[in-house]
């Protein structure tokens, strides 16, 4: 290859990088492995996993997945999910995300869905930048974002933001109730405000008033970005109809559709918005069209907004779609229903209830907030959560997510989430030894 | 050959101004440039208020194909836009001079310090590509 290139050796072709850039020597980096060796180190790895009894959400949700899901997103023909261009060979393909375009439009409440982004941290960073974009009566770039919403969430549209003239500013939350405080509105009364970023549920698992929200920010000319559990929607007031004209805009993660939880990924981002903005908004759509003859076929539709063609100024330039998790997330929508989707969410309500119930009545717990709530709550502890998720864990139980790192305010807290992948048995064991090991160590 | 009325000014960047008895100028995109583009999809135009500096994009005219910026031929600042590109941007392509305006400005200096061609000049231009 070197001679190919017209280079006398290596050196010469890595001569413009310079030298303190470089790294000398490759210690560390372990000799090759064949295929045997690697099969049975990712075994003894995975092994490590174990199979734990799983209490942890934020942000991602453990759900049963129909084994049918993966059988059919496995198929040749979706395998090779990387973007459609040529409509004449990818029929099945651009059906398929228009099926999913569709589902996303139904459960959200807004008029168009794109073909999906990378996950729900960046497609909340998305929804800032094309609010700026479509909030044309605004000119301060200013995005209001409670600290309700997920915290990484929030750090990955500051560092998605931050060098694009955005001001992302923070909300405050009442701690009584775990909802966005009315409060840090109000001074934003008579200021230019270009779009107000609302989680339902939210980071604590608590329903924010995302009717009063809504009007609130609509009312000062600010746009509505909702961050949202696709899951949940299935049992929530959809964005679309939030307030008195809804959100404009709706993000969220799908991977509690049809997607495992994986050692945190891949998953996929949603996004949905009002026909008004769609040329704002990132990413690819399909759209329905004819044929010559007038039969119905696919397309990929409003590519002038894309980099490909708008360069510079396209609306993202991080356009590719997550394309076998959206499918993924198609085939489970399609094969739970509508019916089958609201069962889940008031499976994961009911058992997460439970286990809200059964850990709270145990002595030096108690629940955060009395707010109405989804799948997920705060548990507050009368000693650090940390020693006890390591006891849990060493008992085959991830006992929930430690909030001290990002709420240190709250004190000793917890967030749980039980799903319907919980039984009540499961329940029963945590709080056992939980309770157990409350007894055991001391308060601190 | 293009249509490129005589009456009209018109900046290398494929926009006429058309002088109007108050001092405003209208402004649109050329017959070459609607003709280049093709069949038109959407407009962009910008919001009434606008300050916009000389060559400073201001509205999108998008095709099926590509889109384009176009950009203020003078400074001023926007008076009022064409809302029925909203519904029709066809206009454009049917009647570029005419029905397919895009905007109004009202100039923030004298017209004759800006640079724009005259139609033999701009003619020249347009067909040079």
């Amino acid at each position: 290859m070197l001679a190919a290139i017209g280079a006398p050796d290596i050196e010469t072709l890595f001569e413009e990088i310079p030298a303190a850039l470089r790294v000398r020597s490759l210690a560390g980096v372990p000799e090759g492995l064949n295929e045997q060796q690697v099969m049975s180190l990712m075994y003894a790895r995975a092994r490590q996993d174990g199979r734990p009894l799983n209490f942890i959400g934020a942000g991602a949700y453990e759900h049963h997945i129909p084994a049918a899901v993966w059988a059919i997103v496995a198929r040749g023909e979706f395998y090779s999910a990387y973007t459609p261009y040529q409509a004449e060979a990818s029929q099945g393909t651009l059906q398929t995300i228009y099926e999913y375009q569709s589902m996303i439009s139904a459960l959200t409440g807004l008029q168009v869905a794109n073909a999906s982004l990378y996950d729900g941290a960046t497609a909340v960073a998305e929804a800032c930048l094309m609010a700026v974009r479509a909030n044309r009566k605004s000119s301060a770039a200013r995005v209001l974002i409670p600290r309700t919403v997920h915290p990484n969430y929030r750090a990955v549209t500051r560092a998605a933001t931050g060098g694009q003239g955005l001001k992302l500013e923070e909300l405050a939350y009442l701690r009584a109730s775990g909802q966005t405080a009315a409060d840090a509105l109000s001074s934003y009364e008579g200021q230019d405000v270009t779009a107000l970023v609302i989680q339902q549920p939210n980071f604590f698992g608590v329903l924010e008033e995302v009717d009063a929200l809504t009007d609130w920010a609509h009312a000062r000319g600010a746009l509505v970005i909702a961050v949202v559990n696709p899951i949940s929607l299935a049992v929530l007031k959809p964005p679309g109809s939030w307030g008195q004209r809804g959100a404009d805009i709706v993000v969220g993660d799908g991977q509690p559709l049809g997607c495992p939880l994986s050692s945190g990924g891949p998953y996929f981002g949603f996004m949905a918005t009002r026909m008004d903005y769609v040329r704002q908004m990132p990413g690819r759509i399909v759209g329905r069209t004819v044929d010559l003859d007038g039969r119905p076929g696919f397309t990929l539709t409003l590519q002038a907004r894309e980099q490909h063609i708008r360069r510079g100024k396209a609306t993202s330039n991080i356009c590719t779609n997550q394309g076998l998790l959206m499918i993924a997330g198609t085939i489970y929508c399609a094969m739970m229903g509508a019916a089958g989707l609201e069962r889940v969410a008031q499976a994961c309500m009911a058992r997460t209830a439970q286990l809200v119930g059964a850990l709270s009545r145990l002595a030096g717990v108690r629940s955060a907030f009395g707010t109405a709530r989804f799948h997920e709550a705060v548990l507050l502890f009368d000693r650090p959560v940390a020693p006890l998720l390591e006891a849990l864990a060493a008992n085959g139980i991830e006992g929930g997510f430690d909030l001290g790192l990002h709420y240190p305010e709250l004190g000793h807290a917890l967030l749980v989430c039980a799903t319907e992948a919980r039984s009540a048995a499961d329940v029963a064991a945590y709080a056992q030894r939980l309770s157990e090991l409350l007894k055991e160590s001391r308060v601190a | 050959m293009s249509n490129v009325p005589a009456d009209l000014r018109y900046a290398r960047s494929h926009e006429w101004v058309r002088e109007q008895p108050d001092g405003t100028v209208e402004v649109g995109i050329s017959d070459h440039a609607q003709h280049a583009l093709g069949d038109l999809v959407f407009v962009e135009v910008p919001v009434v208020g606008r300050a916009l500096q000389a060559g400073e994009a201001c509205a999108v005219v998008e095709s099926v194909k590509a889109a384009s910026d176009v950009y203020a031929p003078v400074a001023g600042s926007v008076i009022a836009v064409n809302e029925a590109l909203a519904k029709a941007p066809e206009l454009i392509n049917q009647d570029p001079y005419g029905a397919g305006w895009i905007m109004r400005l009202k100039p923030s200096g004298p017209l004759a310090a800006a640079e724009l061609l005259g139609a033999e000049t701009y003619a020249a231009v347009a067909e040079a590509g």
